[in-house]
């Protein structure tokens, strides 16, 4: 076991501000949508959309930076096998105190299910949001340039409203995983925080 | 010490005279002086006789006016086809002029008018006084087709007293809020009765209650906007531009007209915002929805309802309902305003409306515009289910406000214009005429926001056929999407709870 640098700068840098944007998005979106009140619907809308300019700008750093460190490979799906030996393990192993099925290393940081969940969130959950969401605001001064009067405002605003509870789902099993399957509690955050973690 | 004073009086003068150099004098000055014309200093008696005073020079002003709505009280519509006008329609509160034309034509541009022979060519019956008089003396009698009142001479124990023609027409100018006002302020036979942004309180408004009429900013009048040529008076309800994508209007090149905000704020008015969402909706939402967020503020009161069904002798006119400050009513709007006329078929069981138009979220013509929505109960042929005209005024027994019999009533004024009556009457439950608003703009700061539209129970509830924000959802999506996240909450609740549990066991062995 010794003590690596397993989240370098950038990667923790991107994380937290990830994290924070769409928790804001989040907040600012549902009271779009009605569902809370607390900044007003037009202070709610100027922060979705700076939030959301912040947030392109963010990914297409953090894009470009997985592209040339090839952290990328740390999302490609792993074996059925292997993604069943990780269910067993949260379902399971994890009650009865038996060992984690993977060790994680420098290389391999995300077992396979978490491969799994971060790859469904860059490429399915994260895409729609994106692409419903630039429809949305967009909409208006572009859809006759682009020829979209046929798709309704309502539909896109329902497949906005829809990737946004999955992304609140993510966010919850995401937290929970991440704060308390560590070794010690918040282990996972403070390595987050410091980059700093022990490869096993 | 001199020169700094010298530069100082300099600075002030500067000041003073370019400040007062781009001050705006809606007045003008004309290059005539008509105090000065020798055929306005003899004397003139009659109305008529102004008039042709006037054409002596003027030659052409009467042929002009005749063309007009002004004039004819009539307007086929260009799309409808349906003749339309003062003439031909029928409202919710005196009904019709048929059978009532020396009552309604006091507010004709015109003398005589007082049954349905009046010769609608003869230019000296043209009144010019009655938009141009500058001297606030100049008024049409109630009753009396058209004319002043030429000794004092009394109406409804208020006296009107003879105007001077002479001092009238010598002091004659452009056409002021006063004037439009004194016919299209007190529509419906008293001060703001039927449209309920405008009444007399904009003859000399503040900038709260409009900020183009403002007597001490902009201080437009009514023609600043409804601009003419040859006397036509641009602006119509009959034929509204609920949109003018042709936005900002340039002199010498465009239409001409500037009765759309467009003409002037063109169709991108506001600065840039972070969402800049005002600018966008222009599409969608006329400027008159945000920036009149009530109408019937000069407190001035409107009338909402008039239920002609319970006049009688004691209340000759029925029963009114009055309010101010009121939220206006929203629609989708594409500017075409159709009239129920006498050949159309009414279901009197369900609310009628006087006048309709067409509009949607999917009409690109359409916007949502602001309207008052009057109310009432009028009568209606029972047998033909159709809207009847009634004779209210005159001083024949058929007249309703002398024998009060409905019958009699709708009887004369039906054969008056030939119409069919099948000789019984009942009262439309409730009818509705709609009055599109564009009066009355607020100061921006008490313009709506966009709360007052995108919230649960916002100004827009009751529209249709679109999606809108704050207001709108899918009520499964959103309980199948709570049900999840509360569902993946109480999945981590139980697995957490679950491994203190078992680790807690596992430590006591």
């Amino acid at each position: 076991m010794a003590k690596v640098i397993m989240y370098k700068g950038f990667e923790r840098l991107w994380h937290w501000l990830q994290a924070g944007l769409m928790i804001f998005m989040l907040i600012t979106g549902f009271e779009i949508h009605g569902t809370i009140n607390w900044l007003g619907f037009e202070t709610a809308i100027d922060v979705h959309i700076i939030l959301a300019w912040s947030l392109i700008g963010l990914w297409t750093f953090a894009i470009f930076w997985h592209l040339v460190t090839g952290e990328w490979k740390q999302y490609i799906p792993s074996s059925f096998e292997h993604i069943l030996a990780m269910v067993r393990y949260y379902t399971i192993d994890i009650f009865l105190g038996n060992k984690h099925p993977f060790q994680k290393t420098t290389l391999k940081k995300h077992n396979p299910l978490q491969r799994m969940a971060y790859l469904s969130l860059h490429l399915f959950i994260s895409p729609t949001i994106w692409i419903s969401g630039g429809f949305l605001y967009l909409f208006y001064t572009l859809r006759e340039f682009l020829g979209l009067e046929l798709i309704s405002f309502g539909t896109v605003a329902l497949i906005h409203t829809a990737a946004a509870f999955a992304l609140l789902t993510f966010l919850i099993a995401h937290l929970y995983l991440a704060i308390t399957t560590s070794k010690k509690p918040f282990g996972y955050v403070k390595a987050m925080i410091t980059g700093y973690e022990d490869e096993e | 010490m001199k020169i700094r004073l010298i530069y100082s009086f300099l600075t002030l003068f500067f000041i003073c005279y370019v400040t007062n150099a781009y001050s705006i004098d809606t007045n003008g000055h004309s290059t005539a002086d008509h105090k000065k014309f020798k055929i306005l200093q003899s004397p003139l008696l009659t109305g008529p006789e102004v008039t042709k005073a006037c054409l002596s020079c003027h030659t052409e002003a009467a042929k002009q006016v005749h063309k007009t709505i002004h004039w004819q009280w009539q307007f086929t519509h260009p799309d409808t086809k349906q003749l339309l006008g003062k003439k031909n329609v029928i409202n919710s509160f005196c009904g019709s002029i048929v059978s009532n034309y020396s009552h309604c034509t006091s507010c004709h541009v015109g003398y005589g008018w007082k049954d349905a022979d009046f010769d609608f060519t003869k230019e000296e019956n043209v009144d010019c006084l009655v938009c141009h008089d500058t001297t606030g003396t100049y008024e049409k009698f109630p009753d009396d087709a058209g004319h002043p009142t030429y000794e004092d001479k009394s109406y409804r124990g208020i006296v009107f007293k003879a105007p001077d023609l002479n001092y009238v027409a010598q002091n004659i100018g452009k056409t002021s809020r006063k004037t439009c006002g004194a016919c299209h302020f007190f529509g419906g036979g008293g001060n703001g009765v039927k449209h309920g942004d405008l009444d007399s309180s904009l003859t000399e408004p503040d900038k709260d209650l409009d900020v183009h009429m403002d007597v001490d900013g902009l201080n437009f009048t009514c023609a600043t906007c409804h601009t003419t040529d040859n006397h036509d008076v641009q602006g119509s309800r009959y034929t509204t531009v609920a949109k003018d994508t042709h936005g900002i209007d340039i002199p010498g090149r465009d239409d001409n007209s500037r009765a759309t905000c467009e003409s002037c704020h063109g169709m991108k008015p506001h600065l840039r915002t972070v969402n800049n969402k005002i600018n966008d909706h222009t599409d969608k939402i006329a400027c008159q929805t945000c920036h009149i967020p009530e109408y019937a503020r000069g407190e001035v009161m409107t009338q909402t309802d008039w239920d002609w069904s319970q006049a009688s002798k004691n209340s000759p006119m029925g029963e009114f309902e009055w309010d101010e400050e009121l939220s206006p009513e929203y629609a989708w709007y594409a500017g075409n305003i159709h009239f129920t006329l006498l050949n159309e078929k009414i279901d009197p069981t369900k609310p009628v409306k006087i006048n309709y138009f067409s509009g949607s979220y999917d009409d690109p013509n359409a916007r949502i515009w602001p309207f008052k929505v009057m109310r009432g109960r009028q009568a209606y042929d029972k047998k033909n289910n159709t809207l009847v005209t009634t004779h209210v005024f005159g001083k024949d027994k058929a007249a309703y406000l002398q024998s009060f019999n409905w019958n009699d009533s709708i009887k004369a004024a039906m054969d008056s214009i030939g119409a069919d009556y099948s000789g019984e009457y009942g009262f439309v439950d409730s009818t509705l005429m709609y009055w599109p608003l564009s009066h009355m703009i607020a100061p921006k700061e008490d313009a709506l926001g966009c709360e007052d539209c995108h919230s649960k129970d916002g100004k827009l509830q009751n529209l249709t056929g679109f999606y809108m924000p704050g207001r709108d959802n899918n009520i499964w999506l959103d309980r199948i999407g709570w049900l999840i996240v509360l569902s993946t909450l109480a999945g981590i609740l139980l697995h957490g709870l679950g491994r203190i549990v078992f680790t807690t066991k596992r430590r006591l062995k």
